[in-house]
């Protein structure tokens, strides 16, 4: 019993050690701005530039139109497959899964191909027209990530009789799906949206090649010209991530009844 | 002019035909159930009322007035499903209020109807509570709440007791009863439980392969069931196949030995028939006297009676009779005669 307990410690243990030992020496290192002693120099440098905050500004605005994209068309696809046909959910689940096996790369060019200064819809020609093309983009790649976090919550209830119970008490498809679907997913779509939020902060190839001024090409940049302020950046955006996660938890906890049935 | 009528429906999905040549009308507050086991499409045709299916043949007129081309939501149709169906993210008051706020009732009017109606269910108390705080039984009250809160035109039932334990059922489906009497609302009941569909119902719709075997009154349904299916399907009758001779007297004759039938059967002679028996129909008599010999196989002591389980030839019958009733000589194992008055023998059609 005893020699049981001590191994699933050791293993846990070492699991540990090996995430955790990377991320003690990055934060330590971050630290070490200063010689000789601890200091927050390193911090102080990356919150006051000016190009931090543009960047991360720049990228929360591109984080959420992606979100509101990608929901407007998962939400709504997701709903129509499981309700009506199912059948096709293999393709679906198929196409979601693209992003994942097509690399970044590929769509930056196809887009640069396609909506270039000289192509019927210039989009590239401009910021906003380009910041429409990266958004589209990042909704492409965050596809796997909110189809599933969505489609598991509509799983997660019985979507078939409560449509039924709404539509026999008079609801329009409209009503059923904001007062109906979506409350009842909610917790399914935090995920996913924070999910998407993720991906869309550290996104570094569409964001270079489209060469719009997003967070993952200046952390990038930080990299190859800073020494301690890369370190400063992580560990920032690490909280970010954590704070996103713990975010999902809580109103996960407080949404708990809205997924049970 | 009836208040519901359905005419030569017929619902395909695929190669199979679900509901065939179904025809039924209801008059305005009635309470019909559809009665048959799974898959004899009665929810196919409670779902076709309720605009989740399109009939493929036939009519639906509510008011006279077809409802084919109106969608769900336009029906004025309330229904219950089996599991409950509750919106969990809305509190109970909340969920009653769904139909009310789809239609844009006024506020004030809103609150009264769904205080009415949680009165009218009992569950005034449970207002804020949400639908995972509530026991099955409750979270149908809730259900019915909802469903009749916007006053539908019709109340569809789909096997609403179906999910609940034996006493709350029995509870709820007198309280139903009472309720659709009070509100005069028009119903349409779908269950397989036989019991359920004779206690609550105006008329029972006995539905087997898609189409209606039988509709009629309970009391008609149970007492003279028309063909062998529902005879079968319905408590538990006695069905015994077998010759009709005619001569100076008309009989069946079958492995058991034979049964006196009323003159009507005489046109049969000749013919192999099926007869239905209830299990209080037939009475014990000493063995010698008896047309129908057998020999005691189970006595099941049932409380206020006792079913005694007869083989009678290649038939199993079984007998019910007041535990006094029954003399010191049927104990298992004991050979039997069993007697029966003519005027209690039903005659069985198969429908094909």
């Amino acid at each position: 019993m005893i020699g049981k307990r001590f191994w699933s410690w050791t293993i846990f243990a070492l699991a540990a050690l090996y995430f955790l030992l990377p991320l003690v020496g990055m934060l330590e290192f971050s630290l070490r701005a200063r010689r000789g002693a601890y200091s927050l120099d390193a911090y102080r440098n990356v919150l006051n530039d000016a190009q931090f905050h543009q960047t991360l500004g720049y990228s929360l605005i591109l984080s959420m139109s992606t979100v509101v994209l990608g929901l407007l068309i998962v939400a709504p696809t997701a709903f129509w497959v499981q309700l009506k046909i199912p059948r096709i959910r293999p393709l679906v689940e198929f196409i979601t899964l693209l992003p994942l096996v097509i690399p970044p790369i590929v769509i930056a060019f196809g887009y640069i191909r396609l909506y270039n200064t000289s192509s019927v819809l210039p989009l590239t020609g401009s910021a906003r027209g380009t910041d429409l093309l990266l958004t589209a983009g990042y909704a492409t790649l965050s596809l796997p990530y909110m189809y599933r976090a969505i489609d598991t919550g509509l799983r997660a209830i019985d979507i078939r009789t409560l449509t039924e119970a709404a539509q026999s008490l008079g609801a329009g498809w409209m009503t059923v799906l904001t007062r109906v679907v979506l409350p009842n997913i909610s917790v399914a779509i935090l995920s996913g949206s924070f999910l998407t939020f993720a991906i869309v902060i550290g996104e570094y190839v569409l964001a270079a090649l489209l060469d719009r001024p997003a967070f993952g090409p200046y952390m990038v940049w930080m990299g190859s010209n800073r020494a301690y302020e890369p370190a400063a950046l992580a560990v920032i955006s690490f909280g970010l991530t954590w704070a996103a996660m713990a975010a999902i938890q809580f109103l996960a906890r407080r949404g708990h009844h809205s997924v049970k049935v | 002019m009836p208040f519901i009528e359905m005419t030569a429906l017929k619902k395909s999905f695929g190669s199979t035909q679900v509901v065939r040549d179904f025809e039924l009308s209801l008059g305005k507050g009635e309470f019909v159930s559809l009665l048959g086991p799974s898959g004899c499409g009665k929810t196919t045709v409670l779902r076709m009322v309720a605009g989740f299916e399109t009939p493929d043949v036939g009519d639906i007129r509510i008011e006279g007035e077809s409802v084919l081309r109106h969608r769900a939501s336009q029906r004025h149709i309330g229904m219950v499903f089996q599991s409950y169906a509750l919106f969990p993210n809305l509190t109970v008051a909340e969920n009653v209020a769904f139909g009310l706020k789809v239609a844009r009732a006024a506020v004030a009017e809103t609150r009264h109807r769904v205080d009415e109606m949680l009165e009218m269910v009992g569950l005034g108390a449970m207002r804020d509570r949400y639908p995972y705080q509530l026991s099955g039984g409750q979270q149908q009250r809730v259900a019915l709440a909802r469903a009749i809160a916007p006053r539908p035109r019709v109340l569809l039932l789909d096997e609403p007791l179906s999910a609940l334990d034996a006493k709350i059922r029995a509870a709820l489906r007198s309280e139903i009863r009472t309720i659709q009497r009070q509100l005069g609302i028009t119903t349409l009941f779908v269950t397989h439980d036989q019991e359920e569909a004779l206690s609550m119902s105006d008329r029972i719709v006995v539905m087997n392969g898609g189409k209606a075997e039988q509709i009629g009154p309970p009391e008609a349904i149970y007492n003279r069931p028309g063909t062998r299916f529902v005879a079968e399907f319905i408590g538990s009758l006695n069905v015994i196949e077998g010759q009709i001779v005619a001569g100076d007297s008309t009989h069946l004759v079958f492995s058991g030995g034979r049964l006196d039938l009323l003159p009507n059967f005489a046109g049969l002679a000749g013919q192999s028939v099926a007869v239905a028996i209830r299990p209080q129909s037939l009475r014990f008599c000493a063995e010698e006297q008896a047309l129908m010999r057998g020999v005691v196989r189970n006595i099941e002591f049932l409380g206020a009676f006792s079913r005694v389980h007869v083989s009678c030839g290649s038939a199993n019958l079984l007998v019910d009779g007041f535990a006094r009733d029954l003399s010191t000589n049927v104990t298992v194992g004991s050979p039997i005669g069993l007697t029966v008055r003519s005027d209690e023998i039903l005659h069985l059609f198969d429908n094909k």
